[in-house]
């Protein structure tokens, strides 16, 4: 403050522009944060924005199958992508994988946050069992369910039959309906953990005496939870869903391990399609950019409708 | 609290063990597979336990594969990437927390948008930036993408916490004759230790756990990660899965041990400036 009062002083007393000291002197307070965010600024440009950047090149231009740059396309690879086709089912299937998982993940993670939250001997041992699958890495997670698939040696089929639900082996992932309602059970039960604790700190951030003044109302259990916890959880959930609903989007190890996306491209979203296009076969470097330009787009509207729920002001003003 | 009967108890705790089965199950799975001899794996219909149990697949499993050598780059990346994600998002987050300044709000906004970019999304363009700086196939091309994703939810974290301590308590040491470097070592990374271990331990296990980046941009077996070398147990020429399993759990079961340690710190950084 004091300086910009000065600096305004010596504009007034000399016609000429502000003298060269104080100028110094407001470069120097301009740049006084570079030292600290510097760093943090170049490696979040050197290394995610950068690829934004190079995918959005890439995607114009001709890329041979061995990766070198051949020269520029237009719009050729966005044409060669609208013309595969299979785009139409992979992004159909992908909105039902995204919709499917996030809502299942949600409603599960409301009745489990619930649990979590309420109060009985081992409750501590039962939050760490559910952190598990949060914590192991999702490739390995997804082998093990693949291998418990598995049609001869599989543990689903051998406790299926043993309950009497089939009465002989199915081969669940080489059927794209039953693989993909398996992949998206597996995409739910990696995803659980995380919309449960984030529901479970939405709980314990609603205060007791809201519950007590509910049952002096005479509200029963039902209405209580209708009416005052579920609004309250408002924020946690949307937090909850639109994350999950980036995640689940981009949830690649599963289905790549699982069944690769097949048979065919039978059980592919759009992530793994766009691996696909660039690095099976005769890939196409340039149309799987074109690919991924159009899911980072779809990414980028969850993204803004993040920063909406979270009420990013801009917080200089504060 | 006085309607909390027995049996409601009872109940909650037996659903709650119930689930708390459900979550672990696959991972026992995977367990008892690795404990089986090579011939019990084919096996149909196949038992839920090992007839024999081979605890040795968990000493030939090294021989079987150089996964000692996937294991050290896994080590390597994770254990580098943290490091740099910590010294670059350490003085930013402190600086933002404690300054305001010109170019703040876009900083953390920045910060906010660039957490929820995940590698995946993104791979095409890391990968041809690799290929242009000609760093594929090396472990300082993953050690890059892991620190820098990683950054911002560092940066997040780091700053809830440091803008959550007084600064009087640091103003409060420069009385007691201490300077700028003193007062944060002493008085204000002292208090933020649990969202500085947070930060440590959650972008080790992500580095750690992290599979398309470095699926895509390293192709000789002794530059891959465990994630990348463990399919190769099961192809179209071998199918091992113990070894497989083995290894996995290898890689699991200390990450999910560290897990456990942030767990109460974990939600309040996932989201934060969403749930207050």
């Amino acid at each position: 403050m004091q300086n910009t009062i000065e600096a305004r002083g010596a504009g007034a007393t000399a016609p000429a522009p502000p003298s060269r000291a104080s100028a110094l002197r407001r470069l120097g307070r301009a740049l006084a944060p570079l030292p600290w965010i510097g760093p943090a600024v170049i490696l979040i440009a050197a290394v995610v924005l950068w690829p934004v950047i190079e995918m959005a090149r890439t995607s114009l231009m001709r890329i041979s199958s061995s990766g070198a740059t051949i020269g520029t396309r237009g719009t050729g690879n966005y044409h060669d992508l609208f013309d595969e086709p299979d785009l139409v089912s992979v992004l159909l299937r992908t909105v039902v994988w995204v919709v499917g998982v996030v809502l299942v993940t949600i409603v599960v993670s409301l009745a489990l946050g619930q649990l979590l939250n309420a109060r009985f001997p081992g409750r501590r041992v039962v939050r760490w069992a559910v952190i598990v699958p949060w914590a192991a890495s999702v490739l390995m997670t997804a082998l093990t369910w693949k291998w418990m698939l598995n049609y001869y040696y599989g543990v689903v089929n051998k406790i299926l039959q043993g309950v009497g639900v089939i009465d002989h082996p199915v081969n669940w992932l080489s059927n794209p309906t039953q693989a993909l309602i398996w992949m998206m059970w597996v995409a739910v039960f990696v995803s659980l953990p995380f919309s449960s604790f984030v529901i479970l700190a939405g709980l314990q951030t609603i205060p007791q005496d809201v519950y007590e003044a509910a049952t002096v109302d005479g509200a029963g259990r039902a209405r209580t939870y209708f009416r005052i916890t579920l609004p309250l959880l408002r924020p946690s959930l949307l937090v909850a869903a639109i994350i999950n609903v980036i995640n689940v989007f981009n949830s690649f190890p599963i289905i790549y391990a699982m069944t690769g996306g097949g048979p065919g491209d039978k059980t592919d979203t759009s992530t793994t399609f766009m691996y696909k296009l660039a690095f099976s076969g005769s890939g196409d470097v340039g149309e799987s950019a074109a690919m991924a330009v159009v899911n980072f787009a779809l990414i980028l509207i969850l993204v803004l409708a993040y920063l909406r729920v979270v009420g990013w002001r801009g917080e200089t003003q504060r | 609290m006085n309607s909390r009967s027995k049996p409601r108890v009872a109940i909650l705790a037996g659903v709650g063990y119930l689930v708390a089965f459900v979550f672990v199950a696959p991972y026992l799975e995977m367990a008892l597979t690795a404990l089986k001899p090579d011939r019990e794996l084919t096996r149909s219909p196949t038992t839920f336990l090992p007839k024999h149990w081979e605890f040795g697949n968990f000493v030939n499993v090294w021989k079987a594969a150089p996964i000692w050598q996937n294991m050290q780059v896994s080590l390597i990346v994770a254990g580098v990437a943290t490091l740099i994600a910590l010294v670059v998002s350490l003085p930013a987050a402190y600086y933002t927390a404690r300054n305001r300044f010109r170019g703040r709000g876009a900083f953390l906004l920045l910060v906010l948008v660039t957490q929820m970019f995940a590698p995946t999304a993104l791979v095409i363009g890391i990968y041809r930036e690799m290929v242009a700086l000609n760093l594929t196939d090396t472990l300082l091309a993953l050690i890059l993408v892991n620190a820098a994703f990683n950054l911002p939810f560092c940066v997040w974290i780091l700053h809830g916490y440091f803008s959550s301590i007084p600064k009087e308590l640091e103003e409060a040491a420069y009385l007691d004759g201490a300077g700028k470097v003193t007062a944060l070592t002493r008085v204000t990374l002292p208090l933020s230790l649990p969202g500085l271990v947070t930060a440590v331990i959650y972008t080790f296990i992500g580095a750690w756990n992290e599979y398309v980046v470095a699926l895509t941009i390293t192709s000789s077996p002794d530059r891959q990660p465990l994630t990348v070398a463990i399919p190769g147990f099961v192809t179209s020429y071998q199918a091992h899965w113990q070894f497989l399993f083995a290894t996995s759990l290898i890689a699991i079961v200390p990450v999910v041990v560290l897990f456990v340690f942030i767990e109460r710190y974990l939600i309040g950084g996932l989201t934060a400036g969403g749930v207050k």
